[in-house]
């Protein structure tokens, strides 16, 4: 597994350290900063649902704090946006921290209802609390982030930034997952009573994989607001919500690097979507993107439950497991495989590709 | 006989015993599922929980791993008292339990639910996870070879990279017995083990209890297949709408006739 990963992500980092001399284009390569900051989103909620196993929709609050902490820290207060950075992250680790403990008594339906509540709180102070955040009307004059004299001004460094970053979240998530607390993540999502009962913390740990969510999704937000420099609250709502959702369940239900194919996909398909349907539709506006999303949260949930691409790849591994499970079967049947004591070293040697 | 010196023993050396409870109760509203029950398992020991279905055994085996709350009573595990405890802690004093209804991990593979089970007897956190420091990485391996000592033991090895709901049912009970094994408990709960399994099966299962209990492991069995109770446990507890109608050993609860009464004659199969 360790040696398929590093193959994984050199190619990755291959693909994405060409693709702006690909696309050489600005509105391209702003397209693909956007994805790469909606990939930290998506890494994110993939631990939390994908692994974990609990539902968030209210992701795109944790991404309005760190968007707007480093705005407010940056414009108003003249921080130096490194460290307002810093000090986004932290604060919104604090802030799924704190409300953590009350969210994770909820289960299911009720835990979906209430991450729901808070993303609808976050904003709604977003718009209301105008002293701080602008209102309505927006925040304005973020800085852009230099480093050691080294400006990234040019879409095409910022693009890097972003990436660099996004890869960097990447690693620290494959590692998580293929850990002792990636495995006691898995374990929730399994059964959580038997979780517990094996001496996992089912608490500590869904609310320490929400708070690594959570700065995933600060980071991607302070990455924003230096992008763009100004900051209304539209942007943190709802809608984003279900995207980062969509991003999740096409690509990353039970995979990290497909929830990066997820930002791709659903912020490729937001882009084209955007363009296309006022042309086909005269009047139609930002409202048919979450319809379509909407679509396709439900026809995915419905058929491929574990997500789109993995669940695509599970369909073709059961189909070939179910082939050799057959043949196993039956030598089985013959060497009566529950009572004999096959020889340990046959799995040992597993552990070189685990 | 030694039936009653067995019977004196357990009035007067409770202190001995490494579970110990005392006095348990549980209300659902407005049922009461535990009432007043007191028993206590000593190490080494097989001890047998049995009763009709509803009696409340499966109420006691989620009262002793925290699972529930006590609504009266007192649970003493090792000499210390337990029942204000989280299950997991619970589990890290060294109580693991199997289920009834059967939880395992449908989305891991064999070694991994196996692997899970080593949670509380290794350490690493999710910053040297995440950074995969070599501590990370040794313990992984170290949890690797202990989960296949596990899978050798109830003879699941060849199967260990299967994903866990591809096993047959029998199987997948072995695994729980195997995760919960990883867990190096003092105590095991095991809660119908048996349910569900070929007659040969059931023959290898209880071989395995032996073998675990050789180990020095204490059992807590519930059952329903007598054959295999009456068989292997020192002691028997009989539940009956949540309260105790008989203790005793094997041979004193076949003869008696309350028993006979409220259980036997009740399961007419
Ligand atoms: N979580 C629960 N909530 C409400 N009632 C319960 C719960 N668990 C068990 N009961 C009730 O407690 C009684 C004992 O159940 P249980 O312990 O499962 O019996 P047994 O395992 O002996 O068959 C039953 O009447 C059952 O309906
Ligand atoms: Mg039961």
């Amino acid at each position: 597994m360790r040696h398929q990963n590093r193959i994984i992500l050199s190619a990755l980092f291959v693909v994405i350290g060409v693709l702006p001399f690909v696309f050489t284009s600005s509105y391209h390569i702003s397209v693909m900063i956007f994805i790469g900051i909606h990939a930290m989103l998506a890494i994110g909620l993939c631990l939390l649902m994908g692994y974990a196993g609990q539902v968030s929709l209210g992701h795109a609050a944790f991404f309005g704090l760190g968007a707007y902490a480093s705005g407010i820290l940056t414009a108003s207060y003249h921080v130096d946006p490194w460290l307002a950075m810093g000090l986004a992250a932290i604060f919104t680790g604090l802030v799924a921290f704190i409300i953590g403990k009350p969210l994770f008594r909820l289960k299911g339906n009720n835990l979906a209802m209430g991450t729901l509540g808070f993303g609808i709180i976050v904003y709604i102070m977003l718009v209301e609390m105008t002293d701080l955040t602008g209102g309505p009307s927006g925040l304005r004059g973020v800085p852009s982030l230099s480093i050691f004299g080294f400006t990234f001004d040019k879409d095409i460094k910022y693009f890097y930034l972003v990436w660099a970053l996004a890869l960097l979240f990447l690693i620290l998530s494959l590692n998580i997952v293929n850990s002792r607390v990636g495995r006691a993540l898995r374990s929730i999502h399994g059964s959580e009573i038997a979780a517990e009962m094996l001496g996992v913390d089912t608490n500590k740990y869904k609310i320490q994989i929400l708070i690594v969510s959570a700065v995933y999704a600060s980071v991607a937000g302070s990455l924003y607001a230096h992008y763009v420099t100004f900051l209304s609250p539209p942007p943190f709502g709802f809608k984003l919500s279900i995207e980062v959702l969509v991003m999740v369940v096409i690509g990353g239900l039970s995979s990290v690097y497909g929830a990066i194919f997820g930002a791709a996909a659903t912020t490729l398909l937001s882009e084209t979507l955007r363009g296309t349907v006022p042309k086909l539709l005269s009047g139609a506006g930002g409202e048919y993107e979450i319809v379509v999303f909407g679509v396709i949260l439900m026809v995915v949930m419905i058929f491929m439950p574990t997500g789109l691409t993995s669940g695509t790849l599970n369909l073709v591994r059961r189909w070939r497991q179910e082939k050799a499970l057959r043949v196993e079967t039956r030598e089985a049947e013959d060497g009566n495989a529950v009572t004999g004591v096959p020889r340990v070293p046959e799995g040992r040697t597993a552990i070189e590709d685990n | 006989m030694a039936v009653s010196t067995t019977d004196m023993d357990r009035e007067t050396e409770a202190g001995s015993a490494l579970l110990d409870a005392r006095s348990l109760r549980k209300d659902f509203g407005g049922i009461v599922a535990v009432d007043s029950f007191s028993f206590s398992v000593r190490p080494g020991q097989i001890v047998a929980i049995i009763g009709p279905n509803g009696a409340g055994k499966t109420t006691v085996f989620n009262l002793v791993t925290g699972v529930h709350p006590l609504t009266a009573g007192e649970i003493h595990f090792g000499g210390q008292r337990i029942d204000a405890l989280k299950p997991y802690q619970i589990a890290e004093k060294g109580i693991s339990r199997t289920f009834q209804n059967l939880q395992i991990f449908g989305n891991m593979t064999v070694v991994e639910n196996v692997m899970v089970g080593r949670h509380s007897r290794s350490k690493v956190g999710i910053l040297s996870g995440a950074l995969s420091l070599p501590s990370s990485r040794s313990e992984e391996k170290r949890i690797y070879y202990a989960a296949m000592e596990m899978l050798d033991m109830v003879g699941l090895v060849s199967r260990a990279k299967q994903p866990a709901s591809a096993l047959p049912f029998g199987s997948q009970r072995l695994l729980e017995l195997a995760r919960a094994l990883a867990n190096e408990p003092k105590l095991l709960l095991l809660d119908e083990p048996a349910a569900g399994l070929a007659s040969q099966e059931t023959r290898n299962l209880e071989r395995l209890i032996y073998r675990i209990r050789d180990g020095g492991v204490s059992i807590l069995l519930v059952e329903h297949d007598m054959e295999l109770v009456m068989g292997i446990a020192d002691w028997v507890f009989v539940l009956d709408y949540g309260k105790l109608i008989a203790a005793g050993t094997p041979r004193d609860i076949q003869a008696n006739e309350k028993v006979i009464a409220a259980y036997l004659g009740d399961e007419t199969d």
